[in-house]
């Protein structure tokens, strides 16, 4: 049981998407990079928001810092694959620096703070001209192949990203990276006083939580062959996967999946029935899943199946 | 025998309050020392600096021959200082087994998450709290929490263990326990400073108190002693206890 839950599970659902590729048609095959997209962002989050307890709006600057430094390299010559790579070890660079500067906020303060990071860089991106291209935006060199294989091909790259994060977050939940962010994010005087070095495990939760989203950024820039400061940095990129995570399940290795799984459907029902209320509904998404189920999806399912008694 | 803990000249104060004042002081390996003193002395603020919570603003403190003032407070607990909180501060969505395996695991030289949890459960053992080791910590009643404490502060292998107002909240049965288990503890050769309110709980263990006001330290010595000192009788104990203490044998 245990073995399945660990290890055959995600495998068979890997098998899934794997053979999915080969028969969804193109328009299921961009919803369902852009659900392998939404899984990235949202495990990564886990990493700060669900396993520390700290509220990183900085999501959106991971993204944009990753979609533009891919961008600038490719037209620059390097090959796309190193400038995924770069783009995930810049922003992860990036992310230590940023870190280490706002991780001894608490609260607002941290979550003010990180959000302020994204459009702080939106606009140094949108003033330095030569380099990024502005307002008007950036074009990335377009590849020689036929639609669908195009679409397959965004789609395995994004498939290899967001299953890196997934075992990276099996590996941090079970192992003592995972106990200590749990205990910071529980009580943090009373880690540092059990001999957790709090600031030095935040640090590396905030790195972990940008280095995949990088290369997203940077696969996503390939993937619709252009970017603009707006697109790239929209803050929505911060909000959609702090609802994902805690609609399936702050902390949990399996909730930010979950959750992504059922975001995108809720967002591509709504995105084709009430086009104009997109933001609306996410707001009240967000009322709805902070008032009802902070739990969140996967402990609200499983304490059903198990019929498990609540703690008080 | 050596001193384990020394403060030498140690001062804090925030903003215009001076909360420590140029205490000097030291504890030897083995000992019981009773803390005590009136609302806002500096007991709190005292375990705070040793521990690294807060910074000091003069002085030098000394653990185990190494100089620990300046030190973070992980750091700290890694040599073996631990202190529970007067206000207890468990892990809440943390099984009780877990809160002490955090202990463990990051400053009781736990190899890996399963050896520290095993740990734990020794600990638990200890304390009287095995049969509760899988409930959740936000579960448990006031006197199981501050055994929870015990027992995570035992789960880094302290040499040096600071118990501030363990006893506070509890009534004199519960109390009686607790001495009991905090004697068991000194047994097994952890140095004690025992911080207080009431005076009674601390001299059934302590052979030696030590009084603060006012952040100044104004009183050191065997309990008896210290209890007919004019100045303790003033500024701590009041002019009615001193009455009693006069009317009762000594
Ligand atoms: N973090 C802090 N910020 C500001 N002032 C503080 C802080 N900690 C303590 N103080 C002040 O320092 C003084 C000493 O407080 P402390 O908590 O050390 O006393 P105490 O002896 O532990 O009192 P009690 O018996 O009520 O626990 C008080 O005047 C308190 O208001
Ligand atoms: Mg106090």
């Amino acid at each position: 049981m245990r073995r399945f839950d660990t290890i055959l599970g995600p495998l068979v659902v890997l098998a899934l998407l794997i053979g999915f590729a080969f028969v969804g048609d193109n328009y299921f095959l961009r919803l369902a990079t852009f659900m392998l997209m939404y899984a990235v962002l949202a495990l990564s989050w886990n990493f700060i928001g669900g396993m520390a307890g700290y509220p990183s709006f900085a999501t959106a600057a991971f993204f944009g810092l990753g979609a533009y430094c891919g961008a600038i390299l490719q037209k620059a010559g390097v090959p796309m694959f190193l400038s995924w790579a770069a783009a995930g070890l810049f922003t992860g660079v990036f992310a230590m620096l940023l870190g280490r500067a706002i991780l001894h906020l608490k609260g607002h303060y941290f979550a003010i703070a990180s959000l302020i990071v994204a459009e702080a860089l939106r606009e140094v991106v949108n003033t330095w001209t030569e380099l990024t291209g502005g307002g008007m935006g950036l074009n990335l060199p377009v590849l020689q192949m036929d639609v669908t294989d195009q679409a397959r091909f965004f789609f395995f790259a994004m498939l290899v990203v967001a299953a890196s994060t997934f075992v990276l977050s099996a590996v941090v939940i079970r192992g003592k990276l995972g106990f200590g962010l749990s205990c910071i994010k529980q009580n943090e005087d009373a880690a540092n006083i059990l001999g957790v070095d709090a600031t030095r495990y935040k640090v590396f939760a905030f790195v972990l939580s940008a280095v995949f989203v990088g290369p997203a950024g940077a696969i996503y820039a390939g993937w619709v062959n252009y970017i603009e400061p707006a697109d790239a940095f929209d803050v929505l990129l911060s909000v959609k996967p702090i609802v994902m995570v805690i609609l399936g399940g702050a902390g949990t290795l399996y909730g930010p999946v979950v959750g992504a799984f059922a975001f995108l459907i809720l967002e591509e029902v709504v995105w084709r029935n009430v086009l104009t209320f997109h933001s609306g509904l996410l707001g009240l998404l967000i009322v709805l899943l902070v008032l009802f189920m902070p739990q969140g999806l996967i402990r609200v399912t499983a304490r059903r199946l198990f019929r498990r008694t609540a703690a008080p | 025998m050596s001193a384990l803990l020394e403060l030498k000249g140690v001062s804090r104060s925030f903003g215009g309050v001076t909360a420590v004042h140029e205490v000097t002081t030291s504890v030897r390996q083995g000992e019981i020392v009773g803390l005590i003193g009136p609302n806002g002395a500096g007991k709190t603020t005292l375990v705070n600096l040793v521990t690294g919570v807060h910074r000091i603003d003069a002085g030098e403190i000394v653990f185990d021959g190494r100089r620990i003032s300046g030190l973070k407070p992980h750091r700290i607990s890694h040599l073996g200082v631990a202190r529970t909180f007067q206000v207890v501060q468990p892990f809440p969505d943390m099984t009780v087994a877990d809160n002490v395996a955090a202990g463990a695991l990051f400053a009781g030289g736990g190899a890996s998450v399963a050896a520290a949890r095993d740990a734990a459960y020794e600990h638990l053992e200890f304390v009287g709290l095995g049969e509760l080791a899988d409930t959740l910590a936000s579960a448990l009643t006031l006197p199981d929490r501050k055994r929870l404490e015990l027992a995570k502060s035992l789960a880094i292998k302290p040499k040096l263990l600071l118990l501030d107002e363990v006893n506070a909240g509890l009534n004199s049965r519960e109390i009686d326990d607790a001495l009991e288990l905090i004697q068991a503890i000194a047994d097994r050769g952890v140095t004690i400073i025992l911080i207080e309110h009431v005076i009674k709980v601390v001299l059934n263990l302590s052979r030696r108190l030590l009084v603060l006001h006012h952040g100044e330290l104004i009183a050191d010595g065997p309990p008896d002693q210290v209890v007919k000192d004019p100045h303790v009788v003033e500024a701590y104990l009041g002019a009615r206890f001193a009455a009693r203490m006069r009317g009762e044998p000594a």
